[in-house]
């Protein structure tokens, strides 16, 4: 693969690239640029149960959502598998030594292995980061209605409040995670 | 004889939310938004990357989003643009909802965007992040009625 398609994106360009993704849906069928709330519509379509949070009719209004998550997972195969880069992440020296410091060991890929990987789930902390994690993310996305993409780029792009609370909180608590939390489930 | 209730029209637009959903596939892991190591680098304020996304990101859609709504253009779908204000309440939804995404935001390193992105991306053990998001999300349906908004 010539170097010119492997090699990652400035910021200056994909910044401007998920702005323009948020556009991209309003310009085709006024919909919301958010990623979130296919997690509601994946329980309202699975276990609804009967609870008024998922009692709503997730084809109609989720349909688009799911789908577009959909591609999210295959232009994940094609930026990260075919268009692979395969030199390290490029950040500051900074952020290397303070990981390093943390135990991270392996900085090759996109993530690094000796967290993602699945004997990690073989140790509580392991459990802890993986499904834990991804317990407070999906339970903090549904009471906030909205993400780093819902909330981050839409609500903030159309000046809202609500939205602006929602960011400011969640950089806050993500900063406060990342230097208390994270040094106590790392493996 | 009553005829059949017709079918709902399937979305004619849904496969250009594919395409959407492919390019921002794309963007997240090329722009290495999807990479743990960039968002470790941000919310430990070692580096500006993520900042300088979100803020060109909104240099982007901000005014993009006031034209299109000011100028009441029409969608592709045949409808006028317009972003719904959320409705504020007590806020109580948006602080402590954020508090608690940004909790495992910080703990994980990805948010949703990106749950989905590393699926494709080949990293197998992020179905069980997703799974865990899932329930997340459940317990929230469950338990939303006895929760402050």
């Amino acid at each position: 693969m010539p170097e010119l398609l492997t090699r990652p994106w400035p910021w200056y360009v994909t910044g401007p690239l998920v702005g323009l993704t948020a556009v991209a849906l309003l310009v085709i069928g006024n919909k919301q640029f958010g990623v979130s709330s296919n997690l509601r519509h994946l329980c309202a379509a699975w276990f609804p149960r009967n609870l008024g949070f998922f009692r709503y009719d997730w084809r109609s209004q989720g349909l688009w959502n799911l789908v577009f998550a959909l591609g999210i997972v295959a232009g994940g195969f094609v930026g990260g598998v075919l268009l692979r880069n395969p030199d390290p992440v490029a950040i500051t020296a900074r952020a290397h030594a303070d990981l390093a410091a943390l135990g991270i060991r392996d900085f090759s890929g996109l993530v690094p292995a000796d967290v993602f990987r699945w004997g990690v789930l073989l140790s509580l902390k392991g459990v802890l980061l993986i499904v834990g994690g991804g317990f407070l993310i999906g339970f903090g996305t549904a009471y906030a209605g909205g993400c780093t993409a819902g909330h981050g780029i839409t609500g903030l792009a159309d000046l809202q409040l609500p939205s602006l609370i929602a960011v400011i909180s969640f950089f806050a608590t993500g900063a406060l995670a990342s230097r208390f939390l994270l040094p106590l489930l790392l493996p | 004889m009553t005829a059949p209730a017709p079918a709902p029209p399937r979305d004619r637009m849904l496969p250009a939310y594919v395409l959407a959903g492919i390019a921002f596939g794309v963007v997240l892991t090329k722009g290495e938004l999807v990479s743990w190591f960039r968002i470790q680098e941000a919310l430990r304020f070692d580096g500006f990357y993520l900042y300088a996304v979100f803020a060109s990101a909104l240099a982007v859609a901000a005014p993009a989003f006031a034209l299109l709504e000011r100028r009441r253009v029409r969608s592709f779908a045949g409808d006028f643009v317009a972003v719904p204000p959320k409705a504020l309440g007590r806020g109580i939804r948006y602080a402590g909802g954020g508090a608690i995404f940004g909790l495992g935001w910080g703990i994980a390193g990805v948010c949703p965007g990106p749950l989905f992105a590393l699926l494709g991306a080949g990293v197998g053990v992020i179905a069980v992040m997703i799974l865990g998001a899932l329930v997340g999300t459940w317990v929230y349906g469950y338990l939303r009625p006895t929760l402050p908004h």
